[in-house]
């Protein structure tokens, strides 16, 4: 067997269940990393044992054990003593509901509500899927020092306060289950973000929320609106290769080559979608899947279904009002029914002033002002979202667009 | 575990209630209190004087200043505490959330250390 690969799928089911059986977090972290170096000393030369998964457990329990011991030894606590020795003599069950049952529970606890929300991000990404310190603050444009700093505390908050290593009880559960469900689309979306970070580290995010999510509808089967998550982020993902251009020029939708869409990521995401919304799923995650999904439709941008999208839109607003989605609902209006009308709604967020500073507010009037065919003052909306805009990748779009308008008044 | 509950209320606010209003909010203390008592939760609990009873002790460079006044300046003061048995901080936060207070201040859940 590949170790790395081993390393990679296993680390979380090991240290998952070893949490379990020894109840601490933060010894079990270090003991699975020096059971897989172990590991990789002995199975070379020894074998790969029989059962990898349970030798990995009892090797990780063995070293919190003698961790504990010294621990104790040093206090000088009978109790302690006795504690470690009950847990040295433990059986490790590793049945597979057992195995189910523990990944829930270290998500769970990753993600639990006392913890800060960048924090339970970090978290899940170091304990569930396994990702580095490094590769952690790389995604999120943090210092190393200050994420290793995060989880340093994360763990420590975890352990002091004595958070329970264990699922919510079930008239919770579905208040839990939206904050997992938000620190799965938070590592997603700042993957997906195109204003941050390396390709690479951009990718490592999407596919390590997208497992994230497969494996959570694995664990929890049946539930709507986790499958509705999966689905958007699938329908997301799928046009990674078509939203943007050999110099990261942002793409937007209506000029991307359909040509280069995941199709296999479409052909699961739209059945996946379909069945959730069959079962009942109308959240957040619900609609804007949705939304992505008559986008993946379409084969060609006028096919788009408009009018579908801005009615959509218009219940995301009801359920989660925000004046982004607003914004998102005023284009959508536009495009089925016409600039004008559009036009009028952005003048309405405009006055609200919610969205003073927000650069996408003026470029999606200069937008409306362009298709509607006034040059002049499109390409006035579109300096005023210079103005504002912060990333390289927008900033060229917007240039692009802007001096094809000013064409057009010369 | 132990657990204290910290309990943060606006002063003013208190003082603006009818007299029927803060009947009411005794009458579901008590009723809180009684019931952590009788789920065993309860070790004790009191409500604090006023914050303008508050002194605060700093040690500074291994000398001790006093101040009168409470720890900082913000629009919750500390107003009573619950110090409670749970079996971890979501049993402790769950008996939080019930603190009457939780609808109009904050209810501050602090570890107490243990085994020393």
């Amino acid at each position: 067997m590949n170790l790395e690969s081993l390393y990679r799928e296993e680390w979380r089911r090991v240290l998952a269940t070893t949490v379990r059986v020894t109840g601490d977090f933060d010894l079990s972290e270090e003991a699975v990393q020096d059971a897989f170096v172990a590991a990789l000393e002995q199975w070379p030369r020894d074998g790969t044992p029989a059962n990898p998964y349970s030798w990995l457990v009892s090797t990780a329990r063995n070293r919190v054990v003698d961790q504990l011991r010294r621990r104790a030894r040093f206090a000088e606590k009978q109790m302690e003593m006795e504690r470690v020795a009950a847990l040295e003599e433990s059986e490790i069950i590793l049945s597979e509901a057992a195995l189910v049952d523990d990944q829930l529970r270290l998500i769970f606890t990753c993600c639990h509500p006392a913890l800060a929300v960048d924090a339970q991000v970090a978290l899940t990404l170091r304990t569930v899927c396994g990702l580095t310190t490094e590769e952690i603050a790389r995604g999120f444009l943090t210092p190393v020092a200050t994420m290793a700093q995060r989880l340093v505390r994360v763990k420590r908050k975890i352990r002091d306060a004595h958070l329970p290593f264990a699922m919510p009880p079930r008239e919770r559960l579905a208040e839990r289950l939206d904050g997992v469900m938000l620190v799965v689309y938070l590592v997603f979306t700042e993957g997906y973000a195109a204003t941050s970070g390396k390709a690479w580290i951009r990718r490592l995010l999407c596919d390590e929320a997208i497992r994230l999510g497969r494996l959570l509808c694995e664990l929890i089967p049946r539930n709507p609106e986790l499958r509705a998550l999966l689905a958007l982020m699938l329908l997301h993902d799928s046009r990674r290769m078509a939203r943007s251009g050999p110099d990261e020029e942002v793409i937007t939708l209506e000029e991307q080559n359909r040509e280069l869409w995941d199709r296999r990521e479409i052909a699961e995401g739209v059945p996946l979608l379909e069945s959730a919304l069959r079962q009942g799923a109308n959240g957040e995650y619900a609609l804007q899947a949705a939304v992505a999904a008559l986008h993946a439709r379409a084969e060609r941008a006028e096919d788009t279904d408009w009018a579908q999208i801005a009615r959509l839109y218009g219940l995301l607003l009801q359920k989660h009002p925000s004046p982004v989605v607003a914004l998102n609902r005023a284009a959508a209006v536009a495009m089925a029914e016409g600039p004008s009308i559009g036009l009028a709604l952005i003048d309405g967020l405009e006055k609200q002033g919610e969205l003073a500073g927000y650069h996408l507010l003026p470029a999606a009037r200069a937008d409306l002002l362009r298709r509607d065919g006034r040059p002049r003052e499109a390409a006035e909306a579109y300096r005023q979202a210079l103005a504002l805009v912060a990333n390289d990748p927008e900033r060229r779009y917007l240039n692009r667009r802007l001096a094809e308008v000013e064409g057009l008044t010369t | 575990m132990e657990y204290l509950l910290l309990i943060y209320d606006n002063e003013a606010d208190w003082a603006k209630m009818s007299e029927a209003d803060q009947a009411a909010m005794y009458k579901d203390y008590g009723g809180f209190t009684q019931s952590i008592q009788q789920s065993g939760n309860h070790k004790a609990g009191q409500q604090l004087q006023p914050v303008a009873t508050a002194t605060t002790v700093r040690v500074r460079n291994g000398k001790r200043v006093v101040t009168d006044g409470p720890f900082a300046e913000t629009r919750e003061q500390l107003g009573g505490f619950y110090w409670i048995q749970a079996k971890d901080l979501d049993e402790a936060l769950a008996i939080a959330e019930r603190v009457p207070s939780a609808r109009v201040g904050s209810i501050e859940v602090r570890p107490i250390v243990t085994g020393h």
